[in-house]
């Protein structure tokens, strides 16, 4: 059985066109986007690829309009998807908000470069982990996803469609220049071995409803345009109805309702990768390509004997706090180590969930280049001492 | 941090102090309970509203299948009122917002509701690209020359010399002509009434809700709280006064010569009608015929009557 949209098959890839083949696999009907290197190529594969499935991909004036667009899309029902970089990341923050406020789901993908401003245009970065985060104004909860190969990039972006789908939120793919324009071993499995979890949608034909009354699991049944609902959506604070209500009592309704469903469901959400956990005594934590180098590290390191872990972050928010608290509190496990290309980010959190049970340590490297294995080792010698 | 104040029943009721909805013939468009309105007496905004609900029934457009796009302002405010799909985007996006929903049900009819200063200032590029790709889209814009909702504060119509809570002095910047930089960014069909205008205004979104392609409507209206009273224009009746006295209709004038200045004769009218192939149009013709691509849903057709 073979699918225009599911290139089933063992390619030849980069990680961006890896995530384009990744939407295109989960569905993804509307591609709104704006060129930005190291992201460019995302897009120019939705160009040659939505128009063979039926599928629509726009240029947008900016990343503003792009993120706009795909929120309306979304609204109207389709998988929608943009890719940026940094500065496109920044103007993209505006309706992040928005689609968090209207609880509709769109996919982001960034791959990270250098910054702060125009930065490194062709040149990795990891320092868009806390915008990403806390980015817009105001409290709300996303999910983002860190692929570190071409491979994840194409599963990670299948998952981040369902994730987004689920709990009515933006999902961001937090790559980085490397990783997408590493080009590596993609296998793409078969249209029925890849899970689609679709929207939980408001059955058409009752107009006796609540648009965002929510669901056990505090997310509302999806409303869309066009069904005859005849919804009201704001960006202002509303209430169940979807009606503007500016009181505190609504503002505190609606906004612990938007962070307790991710919150609550952390487990089903976060993802990591484990390795040489058993007896470590030094815990090196890592994401998107830094975790790659982590990984040549660890098994350096444990060809010389020091008992030194890894803990991959596959999942980057909601954050895995539990883990990280779990292992600080075990007696052998000495320090962290996160390394990162970025003046100290994740390892924020990371010293936060420790709580002090365990040393923190940043190996922090600027960016525009990977660090070399011999970087880090010499990092985590200082801490094994 | 578990604090449960979902389990408390919802905070509004949704009907309740609504009597009397239903009894005249456009409450139908209205959302039940959401009157009333939360403009100033006196302001235009009312008056174009309710074109728009007559346009909607003297068109005989479905409300399951018409959605209204509004961003920030006085004017996005109308959003919440309609009995429709309606969707109150942030500042300024309201139209790519829209261009989304639009390429992904090309079913629906999609109209923006939204103000000058929203739809020209901060969202003044993603007006001029729409307009541009010839997005099918009808925008219906209310021009009362200021910020209404932040309290009076000048924009990109405000007249030069005229003031403000932001140009105590007078302005002293050149103001947009809506009607000129529309035709130049290539709209299809670009139009523009007062506030007195009402039949006119009403026959003008029908028009522009059945013309395919990009069109763009500009509504001049009386904002009596915040331009009017800085500038000793009178009340909104001074101002219909002013709009009857002052306004010519036509449909020939060059739509660079329609400029708005501080003391005018407005120039109303239809200036621009013409057909060209939308943005769905091309995609279709020039890219998924090309791509293999299959066929996507129809667009609405151009009907007339």
């Amino acid at each position: 059985m073979t699918s225009k949209a599911v290139l089933t098959g063992t390619h030849f890839m980069s990680g961006d066109d890896a995530c384009a083949e990744g939407g295109m696999a989960a569905g993804c009907s509307f591609f709104a986007g704006y060129p930005i290197t190291p992201a460019t190529e995302v897009a120019e594969r939705m160009a040659r690829r939505l128009p063979q499935v039926g599928g629509v991909y726009i240029q947008m004036e900016d990343e503003l309009a792009s993120m706009a667009a795909i929120i309306g899309a979304s609204s109207a029902g389709s998988r929608a998807m943009t890719a940026t970089s940094g500065p496109g990341f920044s103007l993209m923050m505006e309706n992040i908000g928005l689609a968090a406020m209207l609880e509709v789901p769109v996919v982001l993908v960034n791959i990270m470069r250098g910054g702060p401003s125009t930065g490194l245009p062709t040149l990795v970065g990891q320092q868009d982990v806390m915008q990403a985060r806390w980015g817009s104004h105001g409290d709300y909860e996303i999910i983002a996803l860190s692929p570190s190969s071409p491979q994840e990039s194409f599963l990670l972006t299948v998952d981040a469609f369902n994730l987004a789908d689920h709990f009515r939120v933006p999902v961001m793919i937090l790559s980085d220049e490397i990783v997408g324009h590493m080009t590596e071993k993609v296998v793409i499995p078969k249209k029925e071995e890849i899970k689609i979890v679709p929207r939980s949608k408001l059955k058409s034909g009752s107009r006796d409803f609540i648009p965002y009354y929510p669901d056990r699991n505090d997310i509302p049944p999806m409303v869309l345009a066009g069904e005859g609902f005849h919804l009201h959506a704001t960006g202002l604070t509303h209430d169940e109805y979807g009606y503007p209500l500016i009181t505190p009592e609504a503002q505190e309704r609606l906004v612990q309702r938007l962070v307790r469903k991710i919150r609550d469901h952390t487990a089903e959400i976060i993802r990591t990768e484990e390795l040489y956990m058993e007896d470590a005594e030094v815990i090196v934590i890592s994401y998107g390509c830094s975790a790659r180098t982590s990984q040549e590290v660890v098994e350096i390191a444990r060809e010389r004997g020091m008992k030194v872990g890894l803990l991959r972050l596959i999942t980057l928010w909601p954050f895995a706090e539990s883990r990280i608290r779990e292992l600080a509190s075990l007696k052998r496990v000495k320090a962290f180590v996160v390394a990162e290309i970025n003046c100290g980010q994740m390892v924020y959190e990371v010293e936060r969930c420790a709580g002090g049970k365990a040393e923190t340590v940043l190996a922090g490297f600027m960016g525009g280049r990977i660090f070399t294995p011999e970087e880090l080792f010499c990092i985590i010698e200082e801490v094994t001492g | 941090m578990k604090q449960r104040l979902i389990d408390a029943p919802p905070v509004t009721e949704r009907t309740g102090w609504c009597e009397g909805h239903g009894d005249h013939p456009l409450d139908r468009f209205l959302k039940e309970g959401r009157i009333p309105h939360i403009w100033c007496s006196g302001c235009g905004i009312g008056i174009v509203f309710t074109a728009f609900l007559k346009a909607l029934e003297k068109g005989g457009f479905s409300t399951d299948k018409t959605v209204v796009v509004s961003g920030i302002g006085c004017s996005g405010r109308a959003a919440g009122y309609l009995n429709l799909d309606t969707y109150h985007t942030t500042h300024g996006r309201a139209i790519p917002f829209a261009t989304g929903l639009k390429l992904a049900r090309p079913d629906l009819k999609v109209v923006v509701f939204s103000g000058d200063g929203d739809l020209f200032a901060i969202g003044g590029n993603h007006i001029i690209h729409a307009a541009r790709r010839n997005v099918d889209l009808t925008i219906l814009c209310i021009n009362n020359f200021n910020y209404g909702m932040t309290g009076g504060q000048g924009g990109p119509t405000t007249p030069l010399e005229a003031r403000t809570t932001t140009t105590p002095y007078g302005c002293a910047e050149h103001p947009f002509n809506l009607i000129y930089m529309a035709k130049a960014s290539g709209a299809v069909y670009v139009a523009r009434w007062t506030a007195l205008h009402t039949h006119e205004l009403r026959g003008a979104i029908v028009a522009a809700m059945n013309k395919r392609g990009f069109s763009f409507i500009e509504a001049v209206t009386p904002c009596p709280t915040g331009y009017a009273r800085r500038n000793k224009l009178g009340s909104t009746l001074d101002l219909m006064r002013h709009f009857r006295d002052n306004s010519f209709i036509t449909d020939e004038l060059d739509p660079e010569k329609t400029a708005l200045p501080f003391n005018p004769k407005i120039a109303v009218g239809t200036f621009v009608d013409i057909e060209k192939p939308t943005f769905l149009d091309m995609y279709e013709s020039c890219i998924v015929s090309k791509a293999g691509g299959p066929k996507r849903k129809k667009q609405n057709r151009n009907r007339r009557g």
